[in-house]
Order: structure tokens, then C-alpha cells, then sequence
């Protein structure tokens, strides 16, 4: 196992930390590139796939991390039967598929690390985005990128300047990983109930999973 | 010189808004105790079908208002009275289809052709037991009925 990474905690915007004291944002650069995944992340996969059955993934919801999870989704107005939770959808699809299927070497090690503790995990490409990412609210007339709109008070992750993504949704174009991309900034969103722990596990494993296979 | 009454002084408007916090807070933990509740009841249904678990979202993520989230607690306690009548529904009659086998099982003869599925009684699997004459046409004849209780499901092709 390589190093442990550095952890940055990323700031909350005031109003959102009145309302949801335990939300918090963590987030690591890694030097890493996508690309095709290698047998050894693929074969990790296939192991991680073991652990779903039918069963497991009904009663994943009442799994305290899981369940964190779909609290926030319901307090923020997002019902996650329709739109799943990350854990939920990679487990369903699991299901659908009979297996998690490889797509490359950064989705592959966001689902590791997202199977492995029930933490989500997102990615930008680390030289387009500033250096401090946090959590706030979007202001009236903003965009998402270039010519996506964002709704009023709609929760998004962003940096100094401008929002890089909605939570749980939609990443800019512009601040996405690429086949160009050779620095990455991966990030986990921490609500109420989850153990900081389970955060850092999440971005150690995504970062260990990308740097490996280098 | 008489005491004149003061006339009262007018009453004070607030130039605030009042605080939402507390409230909020109150709606934020009834929410998750309902979510709490309502992950139960989906478990306990499994691996019944048909219950409709949707609570209509607020185009989130976004930070609610105090009506919405009034309005979403009241949409989830809605929700969960809603499933938990249903499965109250259904367990009953689940009961009912596991009395019948038991009838069936002591007095085929009286429950001519009846076939009762796991799924009748909110079990997972194909499994069924089915009231049948015993040797074709000739049980039929001399009412020899037993119960065939079918070995699972068919495999996959």
C-alpha cells in the first residue's frame, strides 16, 4: 500500500452549515491518469460484485452509511427511490448486470471506493479547478459551466470562483477528468451520521486504486 | 389634580422575521425519522411487490423551504400510513392462503384444484402447492385428491 495521501477538509458555506451542522467536504490530489483499467482493478470488481445479492441491496437501506445518505437526499428534496443514492444505484445495477462492469480506471476506482465504504466519491481534473473546493448554494443567474443553468439554491460544489458541479449531479464539462487530465482532485461529501472515517477510507482507497495502476 | 389613565402604548411590531431554525430543525429530524421508518416497512415487505414507495421530490439538492419541508413531512408521514395499511392488507390475507394450505394438506377431497403460491403467502421463491387427483382421471372418479407441493423454480435457460 502506497503513502497515505493528504486530506484537505473543504469549507461550507455558512447558511448550509446553520442548516446541516454535520455536512463537510474532504478532498485529496492525485497525480494519476485515466485510461483502461488493468486486471487487477478489474478482478477487484468482479470480488466486490460477490458481496450483492438480491437481498443485501433491500436491506442496504437500513445500513447506517446508506441510510445517511438517503436522510440527506430526502432533507434536501431529492427522493432517492427515484433518483438512487450512489451506493443504492451502483448495487442495483450490480443486480440489472449480474456484475460491475469495468468502464475505466477512474470510474472503476470511484466504485471500488464507493462499494467498499458507502461513501460517494467525485472527481475533477486538478488544473482546472482552484484550490479550495467547498459547499454552498448557487446564486440567481448562474451557470453551470458554459450555458447550463442553475436553479436558485441549489446545493453545488465549487471552488473560489465558480460552481463545478451540483451535488450528486451534473459536473461541468469544463472541470470533468479527460483523456488530457494528468492531476486529479477526487472528493467525498460527509453528512449527518456518517463516521469522518468512513471518508478518509473512501478517498485513500479511490487515490490507492488510481495511483496503483499508473 | 385627577390621575389621568395613560392611554396604552401601541403594540410593538416585530422588525425581525422570526427565527426558522428551531422549526427547521424540528421538520430536518422528523424527516429522517420517517425516512427511518419507512427504509423498516420497505424491508419488512420484501420480496412482496406492488407497494408504491415514491415521495415526490422537490427538484432538489437545494436548500427547502420551511413550507416544503412541512409540505415533504407531511408527503412521507402520508407515504408510511399509506404502505403500512397495505401490508397490514396483506399479511392478512397471507394468513388467510396459509390457513388454506393447512386445510388443504388435512382435506385435499374439499379443496379440489386449489394452488396456493409462495407469493400468496409473501414468501420468496416458486414453490406452490397445488391440490391434484391422485392417478389422472381415475382419482377424479374415486376422489383421491392429494396435495403436490412443486420442488422450486424452473432453471434459468
Amino acid at each position: 500500500m502506497s503513502a497515505e495521501p493528504d486530506l484537505t477538509a473543504g469549507w461550507v458555506d455558512a447558511e448550509l452549515a446553520e442548516e446541516f451542522p454535520d455536512l463537510g467536504l474532504a478532498a485529496v490530489r492525485v497525480e494519476a491518469r485515466s485510461g483502461r483499467s488493468p486486471f487487477a482493478v478489474r478482478d477487484r470488481l468482479r470480488e466486490l460484485s460477490d458481496r450483492f445479492t438480491g437481498s443485501k441491496v433491500v436491506h442496504m437501506r437500513q445500513d447506517p452509511v446508506p441510510w445517511a445518505y438517503r436522510v440527506f437526499f430526502r432533507q434536501v428534496g431529492v427522493d432517492p427511490d427515484s433518483d438512487r443514492t450512489p451506493v443504492e444505484r451502483i448495487a442495483v445495477e450490480r443486480l440489472e448486470w449480474g456484475g460491475l462492469r469495468s468502464q475505466n480506471l477512474l470510474d472503476d476506482a470511484l466504485v471500488i471506493a464507493t462499494v467498499e465504504t458507502g461513501v460517494p466519491v467525485i472527481a475533477f481534473d486538478a488544473d482546472t479547478v482552484g484550490e479550495h473546493l467547498g459547499l454552498r448554494l448557487s446564486r440567481p443567474g448562474e451557470e453551470l459551466g458554459s450555458g447550463r443553468p442553475l436553479s436558485v439554491r441549489q446545493i453545488v460544489v465549487a471552488d473560489e470562483d465558480r460552481p463545478l458541479s451540483v451535488l450528486f449531479g451534473e459536473i461541468s464539462e469544463e472541470r470533468g477528468v479527460t483523456r488530457r487530465t494528468r492531476r486529479m482532485v477526487l472528493v467525498a461529501l460527509r453528512v449527518k451520521g456518517v463516521p469522518e472515517i468512513s471518508v478518509e477510507e473512501a478517498l485513500w482507497t479511490a487515490a490507492d486504486v488510481l495511483t496503483e495502476n499508473q | 389634580m385627577p390621575d389621568v389613565l395613560q392611554p396604552p402604548s401601541p403594540a410593538v411590531l416585530p422588525g425581525t422575521t422570526p427565527d426558522e431554525r428551531p422549526a427547521r430543525r424540528t421538520l430536518l429530524d422528523q424527516i429522517a425519522r420517517l425516512e427511518d421508518e419507512l427504509s423498516q416497512l420497505f424491508c419488512s415487505t420484501w420480496p412482496r411487490q406492488g407497494f408504491d414507495w415514491s415521495v415526490r421530490s422537490h427538484g432538489g439538492p437545494r436548500m427547502l423551504s420551511l413550507a416544503e419541508l412541512e409540505t415533504l413531512r407531511d408527503d412521507l408521514a402520508d407515504r408510511l400510513g399509506a404502505a403500512r395499511r397495505a401490508l397490514s392488507d396483506r399479511t392478512y390475507v397471507e394468513e388467510q392462503h396459509r390457513m388454506r394450505i393447512e386445510e388443504m394438506l388435512l382435506e385435499p377431497e374439499k379443496h379440489k384444484w386449489v394452488r396456493v403460491s409462495n407469493e400468496d403467502i409473501g414468501e420468496p421463491g416458486c414453490k406452490h402447492w397445488h391440490v391434484r387427483p391422485r392417478w389422472g382421471v381415475l382419482g377424479m372418479l374415486l376422489s383421491w385428491w392429494r396435495v403436490r407441493i412443486s420442488s422450486g423454480c424452473p432453471l434459468a435457460t
